[in-house]
């Protein structure tokens, strides 16, 4: 068999028929390993996420064991109710407010009244001068405005106040469900072995129901220090202040400059060296950005941040301005870098058809490359703000209160916020503050997921618009 | 079509009279006067530069383009007749590396001069670009546009006026009109091509330049542009670069031919050979580049 000469050459260079499928086979083997590795490494990502959410999910909800100092039943039959077919709930609101006022001083009863009133015909633990007295000061407390106390919320004030719970153990979920006795050996172990520190009560007291941390009930209520009561109301308003004014000054700021950077700027050494340093800016750590807003935002610029230069009154610079501002900084390098990188994908020929009708540059950015870019540029600035809900480091530089039970009422007021909160919790050592730090978790995560998926209905409409 | 393309192909010499073309402009071809002779046209070009950086992108062009006719500017690849084109509505400034001297006259005042603003000069100059470039916005909006940002101060209804009538002109109203709020991507090519003459004619430009406009469309979208171009040149002066020889055969009244020339240090620099009425330049081109060229020897 004669071999003409373009097959000779394809013998030289290419291998024969059966390395070829040898090698073939191995190829194929070899594409098979890459995407089984791959694959594991999206597992372990995955089995890694759900490992976290799980242990959050686990200490948000589970059985506890409470020591009630007053049982209810002990109160009901002291009150002459019949605690075999009556329970607290079946109470109406005259008897709750007088089961409360048979166990609470005065004291405290006047400054729950003094919060809200009980009855808006009369009052229970003020005398009617003195109320009208303190209502008539320069600074009258909450009550005076009139709203008055539901009777769930005296319900609440009994169980609070007059029940007083004491959570002295808790359990996860899966232990809550899968062994129950397991939990509740335990807790008696405890009374066993450490009988102190239950004083006057023994094991007889104890009750267990089942809690559920993460609850409506704790995201409305003030932080306290009773782990029974305490919320995360607080720290969620914070945390919500603290994204709008993120949100107000990263973003026309962010976005603007990107716009000049991208639109523009003329590629001179100048325009570069401020290029170069915000790609920087964006890996600078978080830490950092806080130690710049307590020298800068929290000291020097203290008059405008504390509100004292309006009139308003916080007596120093540690307030949501600032902590807002600081994580404003901390989030414009990104939103700069992600808006620039979303108008730079805006085809040209849109800008020179704009320019080619005679259309001014601003015209031709404003009309035709910013609508196209938007979608773009809301996703890079929703990551962004997202790390910065999540962000602790600096707040706690500038200047977070650990433990704040006054809702924030404006850019001036002292906060918390709920990354804050968490770490301070989870930093005690008894361990409901652990299951509470987890349910502030699962609100923080809920309030992440919220933002984003409001940013990703907001950037589907633009999208949409636009095809 | 087809005829035309072929008798226009490769011998040029004995050229008949091009049938689709109908007989009276080709009578009013062989009446027009040379360029040196016509007087200042709409826009002048007095010995024209083009730098990018300091590369010299085109030297030297001087060129008369004529009230209503059709230009075609016409030569291989990298020989500047793109970038002359952009530099006659200062389009070129948006590469800030770019620089024209010289002088490019628009009726007699030169745009290049101190205090001119090219906002202005792209408004009464306008643009059609090679690859169909509508907004992402609907038909209407993309005419609409054009004629909002320059100040149009008449009323919805003339708005609706306006709109209709630049895509009458464009030969796009028949096909468009029932769908005016839907997106002008949602057009085929060649409408897209269209909606874009359209727009520029919403301005009320008087020239439109047109750069390689049918490059990316087929054979029968291109036909609708020429036939369009061809109506437009009644109250428009149009000036287009094509790389297709049949293309500025069929529908310019003057043809420009471009070259490329290398310079001692392996610059690319393009120059202007000839510019003469269109059936003069394909059938006897005073050149020999330019016969070369037409008659496929090179490029």
């Amino acid at each position: 068999m004669t071999t003409t000469a373009p097959e000779k050459q394809t013998r030289d260079y290419f291998p024969t028929e059966d390395e070829y499928q040898k090698l073939l086979g191995r190829r194929t083997r070899f594409g098979h390993t890459v995407r089984l590795t791959l694959l594991l490494m999206l597992t372990i990502a995955v089995v890694g996420l759900g490992i976290l959410l799980y242990t959050i999910i686990d200490d948000s909800f589970g059985l506890v064991a409470v020591i009630n100092e007053n049982e209810p039943e002990d109160i009901l039959a002291a009150y002459g109710y019949d605690p075999a077919t009556t329970t607290l709930n079946d109470l109406n609101k005259e008897q709750l407010v007088e089961v409360l006022a048979g166990s609470v001083s005065s004291g405290v009863g006047r400054r729950l009244e003094r919060d809200q009133r009980f009855f808006e015909d009369r009052l229970v633990f003020e005398t009617q001068e003195k109320w009208d007295e303190v209502c008539a000061s320069d600074d009258p407390p909450a009550g005076c405005d009139g709203g008055v106390r539901s009777k769930g919320n005296v319900v609440d004030l009994v169980q609070e106040r007059v029940i007083r719970p004491d959570i002295v153990a808790a359990s996860g979920l899966t232990g809550s469900i899968l062994n129950p006795d397991r939990f509740k050996e335990k807790v008696q172990q405890d009374f066993v072995d450490n009988p102190d520190n239950y004083e006057p009560f023994t094991y007889e007291d104890v009750r267990y129901t089942w809690r559920a941390w993460f609850s409506w009930k704790f995201i409305t209520s003030p932080a306290s220090d009773r782990p029974e009561i305490a919320g995360v109301r607080t720290a969620v308003l914070g945390s919500i202040w603290l994204v709008i004014i993120t949100v107000l000054f990263a973003v026309p700021v962010g976005v603007g400059a990107a716009i000049y950077l991208e639109e523009f700027a003329r590629p001179n050494r100048i325009n570069d060296l401020i290029q170069t340093n915000i790609n920087n800016l964006a890996g600078v750590p978080s830490i950092i950005y806080g130690m710049l807003g307590l020298a800068v935002l929290v000291r020097i610029l203290e008059p405008i941040t504390s509100g004292s230069l309006f009139g308003e009154g916080a007596p120093n610079g540690r307030t949501i301005l600032s902590a807002g501002l600081t994580l404003g900084l901390l989030t414009l390098p990104v939103v700069i870098i992600s808006s620039q990188e979303a108008i730079r994908a805006v085809p040209n020929s849109l800008r020179q058809a704009g320019m080619g009708l005679g259309a001014t540059k601003w015209q031709t950015v404003r009309s035709q490359v910013l609508p196209v870019a938007i979608p773009g540029i809301l996703t890079g600035t929703i990551l962004a703000v997202a790390r910065a809900i999540g962000e602790t480091a600096p707040l706690i530089l500038v200047g977070a209160a650990g433990f704040i039970t006054v809702s924030p009422s404006g850019p001036f007021s002292q906060f918390t916020a709920l990354p804050i909160q968490i770490f301070q919790w989870t930093s005690l050592p008894q361990e409901e503050w652990r299951h509470l730090a987890a349910a502030a978790s699962l609100v923080l995560l809920v309030l992440l997921l919220t933002l984003n998926a409001a940013a990703v209905l907001l950037r589907n409409r633009y999208s949409r618009r636009l095809t | 079509m087809n005829d035309t393309t072929e008798t226009l192909s490769v011998d040029t010499a004995d050229m008949p009279p091009d049938p689709t073309l109908t007989a009276a402009p080709t009578a009013m071809k062989n009446a027009r006067e040379t360029p040196e002779e016509a007087g200042p046209g709409v826009i002048e070009t007095k010995n024209m530069d083009v730098f990018y950086g300091d590369f010299k992108a085109v030297a030297d062009v001087s060129m008369n383009f004529a009230f209503n006719e059709i230009s075609a500017l016409i030569g291989p690849s990298g020989c500047g007749k793109s970038t002359v084109l952009r530099s006659l509505n200062r389009m070129n400034d948006l590469i800030p590396t770019a620089r024209t001297d010289g002088e490019v006259l628009y009726h007699g005042a030169n745009i290049y001069a101190p205090g001119v603003d090219p906002v202005e000069i792209r408004r009464r100059i306008g643009m059609v670009f090679q690859k169909p470039n509508p907004f992402p916005k609907s038909i209407f909006d993309n005419i609409a546009w054009g004629a909002k940002i320059n100040g149009f101060k008449g009323s919805k209804a003339d708005m609706k006026d306006l709109v209709e009538g630049a895509l009458r002109q464009a030969a796009l109203w028949d096909e468009v009109k029932d769908k005016l709020n839907e997106s002008g991507l949602s057009l085929s090519g060649g409408q897209q091509q269209r909606l874009c003459i359209a727009r520029a004619v919403a301005t009320q430009p008087d020239v439109i330049l047109m750069d390689e406009p049918c490059s990316a469309l087929d054979p029968i979208a291109t036909l609708r542009i020429e036939e369009l171009m061809l109506e437009l040149k009644e109250n428009y002066s149009i000036i287009i670069v094509t790389h297709n020889m049949q293309q500025a055969a069929r529908v310019s009244d003057r043809t420009a031919f471009f070259n490329v020339e290398l310079d001692t240090k392996g610059q690319r620099t393009g120059y202007l050979v000839e510019f003469s009425p269109t059936d003069q330049l394909f059938t006897s081109p005073k050149e020999k580049a330019t016969e070369d060229y037409i008659t496929g020897r090179f490029g």
